[in-house]
């Protein structure tokens, strides 16, 4: 079963006031480079990145990580490694780390550690559309769009690709 | 994708998408390698036994390297000062070893078909790290890497393999790999170091002579005289080898001008291969070496993972 949370011009909206966000608490935009984690992270950094070249004229440089092989999980090959594309030392920059939504927060552990193997950046900031609760580590977003409730059950589905941008709860058979 | 065995023994038992599988994944293992902190947790509480009965440079240190860059916790037995040299059996090394829990074996080997029988008797996951003159599977899997890294296509790409194909390991996991990309392969060396079983396979020849076997080659694999390897005289003299087998820089204008030549090593310098080609950009030999710890990860991920379900 499938619920629509979210639409167009309200996530649109929401995603508005995130860059808003980071603009105002983020002084050093030229050293600031943002991050997306593969693969629910990667348009919403691409609409962050997009965002602040449009407000500030700062063109940030853009990465994406893959976190298959930081996972705390009993190891398993779940899926196929995904690559990690940082064509930038990260190293003395501001980075924000971009997902779509937030959980336990151990895909969001499993990508600092793996950000930190490349180097020793000056800040990290968590930026997130959709927060469902749920955590399991102290870990909390810098920037949120939206708190949705979901149970344990039900999963959070977020389209950001071309015009048709939805958050949808769906409940797990 | 994923691969549903616990063993890598024979690239026999791999179909050409298992194969394609193992390449991707370490396609992506090759960028860890380049990083400055070359090392992921992925494995971390794995045990990893390296059981090398034969000496071994590149393969020994290979696994190792893939073993440490995946956090595992690797152990090498050294055969010569092992207990080995008392007279305990294969098997019983390996039962007595089984019980301190590791999750995998990595079986180097002068008989083959040991790390099959290692297969059987433990239930980690077993490598074939090259047995006799049966197969080297990891090998043949950094040879198509390499080669897929220079060619688009491995299909009705004309592949010389050159050399002692009798007592190689690498031949056999490398024809049987090739031939399921679709290459056509073409076999030469001394008459007495050429074995039956190609003749039954289609797409490859025997060649007749150097130049037919170079002529128009896209890719040359060259091999070492296994003198380990051989208690009956093959060939009359290394001299006499030099002078019909080697590749040297005249015959290498036969083959097509982007030609690649790939050599598993060690090499015998000079002896199976002019060291001018060697030092050549024709020469991919340390591309090969480079690829190894990639397939090594890619094979260790692959098979430590898929056998986490049932631990």
């Amino acid at each position: 079963m499938k619920t629509v949370v979210l639409t167009n011009d309200t996530i649109d909206s929401i995603i508005e006031g995130i860059i808003d966000g980071i603009i105002r608490s983020i002084p050093d935009l030229d050293n600031t480079v943002i991050v997306g984690i593969k693969g629910g992270g990667v348009l919403f950094a691409n609409l962050i990145h997009k965002g602040i070249k449009n407000l500030r004229n700062i063109d940030c440089q853009l990465g994406y990580v893959d976190m298959t092989l930081y996972r705390d999980d009993p190891f398993m090959v779940k899926k196929n490694i995904k690559s990690t594309e940082l064509p930038f030392d990260i190293t003395d920059k501001n980075i924000i780390l971009a997902d779509d939504v937030i959980y336990s927060g151990r895909t969001i552990r499993a990508a600092i550690d793996e950000l930190l193997d490349f180097g020793r950046p000056k800040s990290i900031k968590l930026a997130v559309l959709i927060d469902r609760g749920g955590r399991e580590l102290p870990i909390c977003p810098d920037f949120t769009g939206r708190k949705v409730r979901a149970s344990e059950n039900e999963e959070i589905e977020v389209t950001l690709s071309g015009k048709n941008k939805t958050v949808e709860k769906i409940l797990k058979k | 994708m994923s691969y549903g065995k616990k063993d890598l023994i024979s690239i026999r038992d791999l179909t050409k998408s298992d194969m394609l599988y193992f390449l991707e994944t370490a396609k992506e293992f090759k960028k860890i390698s380049l990083k400055d902190i070359k090392k992921v947790p992925t494995l971390r509480g794995k045990t990893v036994i390296n059981l090398f009965y034969e000496p071994s440079t590149r393969t020994k240190a290979s696994f190792e390297i893939a073993q440490k860059r995946l956090s595992a916790d690797s152990l090498n037995i050294v055969i010569s000062q092992s207990s080995v040299t008392k007279g305990e059996t294969l098997s019983d090394t390996v039962l007595n070893l089984e019980s301190m829990k590791p999750d995998a074996f990595v079986v180097r080997h002068y008989d083959s078909g040991a790390p099959y029988l290692v297969s059987r008797i433990t239930n980690a996951v077993t490598i074939n790290a090259g047995d006799g003159i049966n197969e080297h599977p990891t090998q043949c899997l950094l040879d198509i890497m390499t080669i897929l890294e220079n060619k688009k296509d491995i299909n009705s790409l004309k592949v010389a393999i050159i050399g002692d194909i009798y007592h190689s390991r690498v031949a056999r996991s490398d024809i049987y790999g090739l031939l399921k990309f679709g290459a056509n392969i073409y076999l030469y060396g001394p008459y007495t170091l050429l074995p039956k079983f190609i003749e039954v396979e289609n797409n490859v020849k025997v060649a007749k002579s150097m130049e037919e076997a170079l002529k128009d080659a896209d890719v040359i694999i060259m091999l070492r005289i296994q003198k380990e390897r051989m208690s009956l005289n093959f060939i009359p003299s290394i001299e006499e080898y030099r002078s019909f087998f080697k590749l040297t820089k005249d015959l290498m204008f036969l083959a097509r001008k982007d030609a690649i030549v790939l050599h598993p090593g060690p090499v015998n310098r000079d002896t199976e291969i002019s060291g001018e080609i060697m030092n050549s950009n024709r020469s991919v030999i340390l591309k090969q070496v480079e690829n190894g710890i990639a397939v090594r990860m890619a094979c260790l991920y692959i098979l430590l993972g898929s056998r986490s379900k049932t631990i």
